[in-house]
Parts: structure tokens; sequence; C-alpha cells
């Protein structure tokens, strides 16, 4: 996509809104609406973004392979199909990694999710609330935030640096443990800074509860994984807010993939109830208790209390959850005891697993079937943005009809706005799966 | 700044990829308000709704070619920009997709989609290069963000960028690490690969996936010949490279014969 055909096109009439390039998003989106006579006739989320093909070139690839290959479907989120994959694998093979393995990768998905969420709130969300076109417009008016958000993001960074020598596609994590495992100096040193970044996220959670919000609430279905003990990262059982309560093998059998013509990405429902939504609002509503208690606090003094039904408060939900990780990442370096050996070993035999996490973004599932040689015979990735896809465009469907009044461009900017409210990875969301198709 | 007193003008654009090479510019967290102070930043979709047309100074570009329209937009970028950089393997190498070049792209894309005819691919996935010339290839599978930050600043002041075309074995030696390779047998790609991560996977005593590419003059078919001497079947030769930058001609002649001038 060039600039030629990016600006927002507006035919005479005010009949169509285009936004052929969506902005601040990971990836390649496009925004269509269409109205007539007031009311919207069309409206399309499109995903441009080129097909990459992951299912189909894991097929071949040794077990051990697969971490390496699944980080590069997404470069903000690499940890998360890492970690996907790798539980996934191990339940395949009847891997069971040491408790301080368990424990370091939870304190790496609070690395990741540190990183991703102050990019989202700061860099990509928080331009549309001040009327900004990006982050350096906003550090124009207000250097200390942006500042702010500079030193938090390089933690988030720092601390999966430690752990997988670099912050894009680590190269640490493996089916059965990690090939380096950090000694506790390593992560003792990430203290001081975590400190002054739970501070820091805690100014960050009143800085967007004093935005403006639209008053826009739906009705959703929210799916997020539960675990009995904590708050869900790596584990747990897929649950929703209308009764779904399932083990990730069983996820194919509750959610189904629908391809539509105008995305390069497929749309996600439940099977006969319709769409839901993933993500950080999901986990908040659902496992609200386990939050860590400054956490709680915080989102109290935010007044923001599940059910949460406003799309545009996720931004705030984000900030509530990079406070839980760095409290939480504390906690972790505190208990860590290195593991006696990095990893286990993991011996091929056929079999087939499923495992889903809690990416930045929501809930990510993968599945893979394995040879008696190790080699990867089927494969599959159901991204949170995919999951989400389908609420987006329902989003929309709801919130422009009450813009109508307003001229194009703004009509543009707010239902942009609504769209990053999932944060969408567009990128994960083009590399698809084998899709089981209930229509004929 | 140039002559006429303006500030250089930079943009940033994506092809297939994973978006984590342009993100390393936000990665560059105590550099990147400098920077966004030095240039004007005119089109880069990731961080910014400002999209201003071009020329640009130098627009850098993520990821590969894999279908029509950006075989076209490539074109149209090329015409608009004074300097043109890839960043990435996608963009230097033809990336992790490129794994298509020697299978059925059609049959992936069966695999994938229940409604194949939906899909618009090209059955291939191709450097940059392979396109329009490129004045500068930055590797790495993400690149480095000091070799970008390097790079930058390189080309406004209108030098050659300081980045290494030696082998990896270089930057491992430096850490004083045990070679995986002569101590343990394990195979390492490090000998043939250009150096610039770091030599991470050494480091933590796993052999070099490769993910920088090949090194200037790189004798791979030399390697694969070790690998085979350390046990490594036919298979394990071929997937080890053919990975992030398995397009990369030093790479792929392991397995082919030069193709026909």
């Amino acid at each position: 996509m060039t600039p030629a055909d990016s600006a927002p096109a507006v035919t005479p009439g005010v009949s169509r809104i285009d936004v052929p390039v969506l902005a601040r998003v990971e990836g390649e989106g496009e925004l269509h609406i269409r109205t007539r006579g007031g009311r919207i006739v069309d409206l399309k989320l499109s995903i441009p973004e080129p097909p990459r093909l992951f299912e189909g070139f894991l097929r071949g690839r040794h077990f051990m392979e697969v971490p390496d290959i699944t980080a590069r479907i997404c470069g903000i989120c690499p940890i998360a199909y890492q970690m996907s994959s790798i539980h996934a694998l191990e339940r395949a093979l009847g891997v069971e990694a040491h408790p301080s393995i368990r424990l370091l990768r939870r304190l790496f998905y609070c690395g990741e999710w540190i990183e991703s969420h102050v990019l989202h709130i700061f860099f990509l969300h928080l331009p549309d609330f001040l009327g900004c076109q990006d982050a350096f417009e906003v550090a124009a008016k207000n250097a200390d935030a942006v500042r702010m958000a500079l030193r938090l993001k390089k933690l988030g960074n720092g601390i999966v640096r430690v752990m997988g020598g670099r912050e894009i596609h680590p190269v640490s994590a493996c089916v059965g443990g990690f090939y380096r495992v950090p000694r506790k100096e390593e992560l003792e040193a990430l203290v001081p800074e975590l400190e002054w970044a739970l501070a820091a996220s805690l100014q960050a959670v009143s800085l967007t509860a004093s935005l403006e919000f639209p008053d826009f609430e739906q009705d959703y279905e929210f799916v997020a994984l539960s675990h009995p003990d904590e708050y869900a990262l790596n584990e747990g059982r897929i649950v929703s807010n209308r009764g779904l309560n399932v083990d990730a093998a069983e996820f194919e059998e509750h959610i189904v993939e629908q391809h539509v013509r105008h995305s390069n990405a497929l749309h996600s429902v439940i099977r006969e109830r319709g769409s839901y939504m993933v993500g950080p609002l999901a986990r908040f509503n659902l496992n609200y208790a386990q939050l860590t208690e400054k956490a709680r606090r915080a989102a109290e003094q935010a007044r923001l209390k599940p059910p949460v039904r406003n799309p545009f408060r996720s931004i705030v939900a984000r900030a509530v959850e990079t406070v839980f990780a760095c409290e939480e990442a504390l906690r972790l370096i505190a208990a860590y005891e290195p593991p006696p050996l990095p990893r286990v070993e993991a011996r091929p035999r056929p079999a087939t697993g499923a495992a889903a996490t809690e990416a930045p973004r929501g809930l990510l599932y993968h599945r893979y079937s394995v040879d008696e040689n190790g080699l990867i015979t089927e494969a599959r990735i159901v991204p949170p943005t995919a999951q989400n896809l389908r609420r987006m465009e329902e989003d929309l469907w709801s919130y422009v009809p009450g813009l109508l009044g307003l001229d194009s461009a703004q009509i543009a900017w707010r239902a942009e706005m609504a769209v990053r409210n999932y944060d969408p990875c567009i990128s994960c969301a083009t590399h698809f799966l084998k899709l089981r198709r209930e229509d004929g | 700044m140039s002559s006429d007193g303006r500030k250089p003008r930079i943009a940033v654009f994506k092809f297939a990829s994973c978006d984590g090479c342009q993100l390393s510019l936000l990665d560059a967290e105590d550099e990147l308000l400098a920077v966004a102070g030095a240039v004007e930043i005119a089109y880069f979709p990731e961080a910014s709704r400002r999209m201003e047309k071009g020329p640009y100074d130098i627009a850098l570009v993520e990821g590969s070619i894999t279908t029509h329209h950006d075989a076209e937009a490539i074109q149209r970028i090329r015409r608009q920009a004074k300097t043109l950089v890839t960043i990435g393997a996608c963009a230097t190498a033809g990336g992790i997709q490129a794994l298509r070049n020697w299978h059925d792209t059609a049959e992936w894309v069966r695999l994938v989609y229940a409604k194949p005819d939906f899909i618009s691919t090209l059955k291939t996935s191709t450097p940059v290069a392979e396109h329009v010339p490129v004045d500068f290839e930055l590797r790495g599978c993400p690149i480095n963000k000091h070799q970008l930050l390097e790079l930058i600043s390189a080309t406004l002041a209108g030098r050659r960028p300081n980045i290494p075309t030696y082998s990896l074995c270089i930057e491992c030696k430096r850490r004083g690490n045990i070679c995986v390779m002569v101590a343990a047998g394990t195979p390492c790609l490090g000998p043939v690969t250009q150096a610039g991560c770091g030599a991470l996977c050494p480091s933590m005593r796993r052999g070099c996936y490769g993910c920088f590419g090949p090194m200037e003059n790189a004798n791979a078919p030399s390697l694969a010949s070790q690998f085979r001497v350390l046990g490594s079947s036919r298979d394990e030769v071929e997937r080890a490279f053919r990975s992030y930058n398995g397009w990369a001609w030093p790479f792929r002649k392991v397995f082919e014969e030069a193709p026909k001038p």
C-alpha cells in the first residue's frame, strides 16, 4: 500500500467512507463503510495483509524447530506464539516441565505483556483519545508521559532480553524448558527498575482512566483462560460469561471459523452463539478476583469494575494488567530458584496436543500432530485477532450509526479508534489454519 | 538536515512479514524521540495516522513480495525513494514464507483456507531486490536496532553504514564462548552466517540457526558436508539451511545448481 491510495476517500454525497490503510495497528487492514439515506448498508473490515501460510510450512519440520518458527508470526507477541506452541507440543509428547520452568515462563510472559500493553496504550491507542496522529505528537504536548512509556516498555523488553537474548524472536524457549535459564542474580538485577515500573504503571492507570470515553456499551460474550490459583497466563480452562468451560483440547468442538471474501483472516464464532471477545477486557471481567491487590485497588480507583462492557475502556484494563504484570514479575523473581536442568528431553511419538495461552491481545490456540520421528504432520493456529474480527465488525455496525451526523474524516477516525480497542494484530491474523466448515 | 534546510523525510513500508523489523525502530526506546526530532516521519502506518506522499529521502522496506499488488507497489515505492533500504530477512531474502518456493503454494492455500478462490497470492515469496534496485540490505530476523540506527544516521550523513559482513564466529569468539560445534558436535550455522545478533544462540549452548542470513563469501556447501560428518541426515541439513533466509542464494546453492543466465 502506498500513500497515493492512503488518504480517506469520500465519494460525493457522503455515501462512502474508505480507510485504505488502518494506521497504528500491526499489519495491514482496511475499513469500508457504505451508507444510504443515513443508514449503513455495508461495512467491512478487510484484511489484505498477504497470507503467509505457516500451517503449510510447519508440516515436515521437527518439533524442536516449531517455537522458533511460530515466533515469526508476530514481532510484537513472539513469546505468546512460542508459549502456545511449546505447551501444545509438551501435551502431545507427555513432557512435564519443572516448576521453576513454569515460573520462568510466567515471568517471560509478564515481560511481553508489559512491552506490548505499553506500546498499545501509549503509541497506538492514546493518540486517538488526545486527537493526535501519533505518539510523537503526544510527546510534543506531554513529553513526560511518553518518556515514562518508553522507560516502561524498555523494562518489559529487558525482562524478555535477560531470559531470551533479544526482545523480538527470543532464542531461549524450547519444548521441555529453556536452552539456558537465567541465574538468580540476573533476574534480581531487574528488581529496582521493576519497582519503579510498578509505580509508573499505577500512574498509567490514572492517566488512562481520566480520558473521555464514548458512551457505548455492548453485550459481549467474554472468553479467556481461567486458572483456579492465579490470573491465567499460560494455563487454564477456556471459560466465558455465558457458560463455556472447556479444556483447550475441546476448543475446536466449540469454536468454528468462517472464511469471508473480504478478509485474508478467518472469522471465529462460538458454535450456535456467534461472535465473542478475547483480550484484556475479557480477562479482567472473568478473572478480576485474581488480580494482585495493587492492580485491583488501581482498578477500583479508576472506577473500572466488572462487568466492563464499554470496549473503549480496554485501554484502562490494559494499564491495570500492566500493574499486575509488574507486581507478579517481582513476586516471581523473589520466588525463583534455578531448576536442576534447563530443560527435559522430549522424546518423539505419534501424538496430537493442543494448548491455549493468553497473548497480550487475547486467547491464542495451537494444535499439532507429530509423527514417530518428531516431524509435524498437522498444525493449526488460531490467533486472538482472528477471534475478535467478527466482534470488531459488530461493534462498528452498532457504533457507526451514532456518528453519521459527523463529517467523513471524523467518522473514519472514530471508527478506527473503535477498531484499535482490540489492539488488532493483523500480521498474526493472516496465518491460518485448516478450517472446519458447517455450511455446504 | 538537507541543504535546503528541511528535515530528511523517512517512510516505512511493509509487505509480507511479522512487523518485527519496523518494531525495532519503536524498540529503540532511548533514541526514539531524538530520531523523531531529527527527521520527518512522513509515512509509518504502524506508528502514525499521518501518511504523507513522497518523494522520500529514505524508504525502509520490511517484508517479502508475495502478491501481484505488492509487486506493483514496490515499483511505486522505488520511484518515490531517493535511498531504498530493505530491513530484515523477509525483505532481503524472502523470509520464512519463502519456504513456499519449494512447494505447491496452491495446495497450502487449500490447506489453510476454506475458499481458496478468495485468496490471491503469488506462487513465490521473493526479496525486494528481485523486483527493484536496492541501495542497502540490512540483515536479521529481526534486524538489530543499533544497526538500524547506524544505517539511518549513515545514510543521512551520506556515508556507507558501518555494518560488519564477517561471520558470526567472530562475535562468538569475542564473547569467549566455547564452540558448540567443536566441543559438543552441535550443528551450527555460525561459520556461514553474518554477524549482528551478538552470537545469541551459541551463547545459550545451541547452534546458530542463521537468522542473519549468509555472510559475505559464505561457503555453505562445505559447512553442509561438515553437518553430515557430525551425523545430520540429508533432511536435517536441508531444514537447517531452509529457514528464515533459505531463499538467499548462498544457502540455496547447497541443494541447487546455479540458475542458467
